[in-house]
């Protein structure tokens, strides 16, 4: 797939709890073709302790109103400096980078995307991608209180939802692998998102099982386009693979995590 | 029309940009960006005589104004390269050299031997300032005696271009450079990066994997700067001067300090499309100033 660097607008920029944030951005242009799992290199201008652009996973993309979406924490100087953004205010993206989720899954397969933190964020896409195709979908998302669980509105658009926390405040208690669906279903493929120890337990779940199950990674990075070789992770099959170009999404069995 | 063309001993190039290696991958990862045939010279990423899988992850930190990278030449050998990357590379229609690394002389020297075969690589660019191996790499770098040593082994097997890439993490940079030229060297490249450090206090670690690492991006300027001028003044071969330049100014002030060409580097991370954008502006520098070439401004300071 063809890259892009383009200036995108912002249409809106809405604070969401928990110093998340969801950039809305547009183009007069229409967009370039994304794919779910796909990701954009956001350039951050004007920070002084800022230098390299900063990994963002492609969160929904509205064909219709033209929009790319980004769900963003603000984790450091670069997310805090996206955070001030404006309606009208310009973003420079590379993208789409990256390989994408497995999307040919068959209509009839049990299908569960689990995701934690801002993890979620490539799985709306990846929802509203496989819904649009006739698949079902489960997400199971998984927080540490009720007020880290985003965008539960937009992800029952594309599927059942289902919830844990870690303080009970919303859904069941607990971590994502300790829900109660995981032991009632068999599902037949798993795609997840979220912090290294939750996607290593998911993993773990999924080879229980005999589950396909594929884990998207977020690695520090600096080119996001395969050139630098300084984002990579180790796999059993080809050693060190960029994240950048080799993923962002891997099916977990190559993984030596 | 201003005259951007330069000659790199004895080779000549449609302007003074180069890519630095180990920034530009081997030239196609930026095809959906720019026409990368317009890129002066194309260093395409260190290369061993055998494959390296690299340093363990992290093996990069954003700093202040830069980056520390710890990659650990990861490549996938010398006779890949020959069999699945020349093929490819030799269609570009610009010139192309290979960053040659190794850990014992033999190595440069065996690695340098298979790619002198190469029709379609006109050059090589000697990377004895590698941070980031255990052995050899910078250590070759940093010593005049070890410096000549390789680069003469090298000069007596490689026919075409040989540009040898120097280490700033010395005393004198202008001795190795004087040393490196006086066993053949048809030009030098400065500078690699600086020997750096980062450390996450949150956790009480090291940043990165190999704790030290080579620091590269604007923090370096100054100092490349100062080391191209000193170079340029003590030898008689093309300095080629790189290190945090970012755009076209940053570029021709690294000419003003008396290189012939530049090595646009870090900064394809941020701009894919920036050694481009460099080449216009130095044309529009030059117009704007009225000069009819490149050399005219060469070495001025």
């Amino acid at each position: 797939m063809k890259k892009f660097m383009l200036d995108l607008t912002v249409k809106e920029n809405i604070p969401l709890e928990n110093r998340y944030f969801l950039l809305k951005l547009t183009s007069n242009d229409r967009l370039p073709e994304m794919l779910p799992g796909q990701f954009a290199e956001v350039r951050v201008d004007d920070a002084p302790t800022v230098f390299l652009r900063r990994p963002v996973s492609i969160h929904y993309v509205d064909y219709v109103n033209n929009e790319l979406w980004l769900l963003i924490q603000i984790v450091g100087g670069g997310t805090r400096k996206l955070s001030g953004l404006r309606a009208g205010n310009t973003l420079n993206l590379l993208f789409p980078l990256g390989n994408t989720f497995k999307l040919d899954t068959g209509k009839n397969s049990r299908i569960m995307l689990i995701g934690g933190g801002a993890g979620i964020a490539p799985l709306l896409f990846l929802g509203a991608y496989l819904k649009e195709r006739g698949c079902q979908c489960n997400f199971l998302l998984g927080a540490r209180t009720k007020k880290d669980l985003l965008q539960l509105h937009e992800f029952e658009k594309y599927g059942e939802v289902y919830t844990t926390t870690e303080d009970a405040s919303h859904g069941e208690k607990g971590y994502v692998t300790q829900h109660s669906i995981l032991n009632g279903t068999h599902f037949d493929i798993i795609y997840t998102c979220g912090p290294t120890p939750m996607m290593k337990a998911v993993a773990q779940y999924a080879e229980a099982g005999d589950i396909y199950c594929e884990a998207s990674l977020e690695n520090t990075m600096a080119c996001g386009i395969g050139a630098c070789l300084c984002c990579v992770t180790d796999t059993k099959d080809e050693g060190h693979v960029c994240v950048c170009t080799g993923g962002p999404v891997f099916n977990t069995k190559r993984l030596k995590w | 029309m201003v005259n951007l063309n330069v000659n790199i001993g004895g080779l000549e190039l449609k302007n003074p940009v180069l890519t630095a290696s180990g920034t530009f991958g081997y030239g196609t990862e930026y095809s959906d960006f720019i026409d990368i045939s317009r890129i002066g010279c194309i260093i395409v990423k260190g290369t061993t005589l055998r494959e390296r899988q690299g340093n363990a992850y992290p093996r990069m930190a954003e700093t202040p104004s830069g980056m520390l990278n710890a990659v650990g030449l990861q490549n996938k050998g010398v006779d890949y390269f020959v069999e699945h990357i020349y093929p490819t590379l030799k269609r570009i229609n610009t010139n192309v050299f290979v960053n040659v690394s190794g850990s014992m002389v033999e190595d440069y020297v065996k690695t340098a031997e298979k790619l002198n075969e190469l029709d379609g690589i006109p050059g090589i660019e000697l990377n004895i300032s590698c941070p980031n191996v255990k052995e050899g790499g910078m250590a070759f770098g940093t010593s005049c005696a070890s410096a000549a040593e390789v680069t003469k082994a090298v000069r007596e097997v490689y026919k075409k271009s040989l540009m040898v890439k120097l280490s700033p993490n010395v005393t004198d940079i202008a001795e190795i450079a004087r040393a490196v030229e006086a066993e053949g060297a048809d030009s030098v490249s400065l500078i690699n990066t600086l020997l750096g450090m980062a450390i996450d206090a949150e956790k009480r670690r090291p940043v990165l994997s190999t704790v030290t690492g080579g620091l590269s991006g604007p923090a370096v300027k100054p100092v490349a700067l100062r080391m191209v001028w000193q170079t340029a003044k003590a030898v008689k071969i093309p300095v080629i001067g790189l290190g945090g330049i970012m755009n076209a100014q940053d570029a021709i002030e690294f000419i003003l300090a008396g290189a012939t060409a530049v090595q646009v580097g870090t900064a394809n991370f941020i701009d894919p499309s920036v050694s481009v954008k460099i080449i216009d502006g130095i044309e529009d520098y030059l117009k704007r100033h009225k000069f009819n070439s490149i050399s005219e401004i060469r070495g001025m300071i």
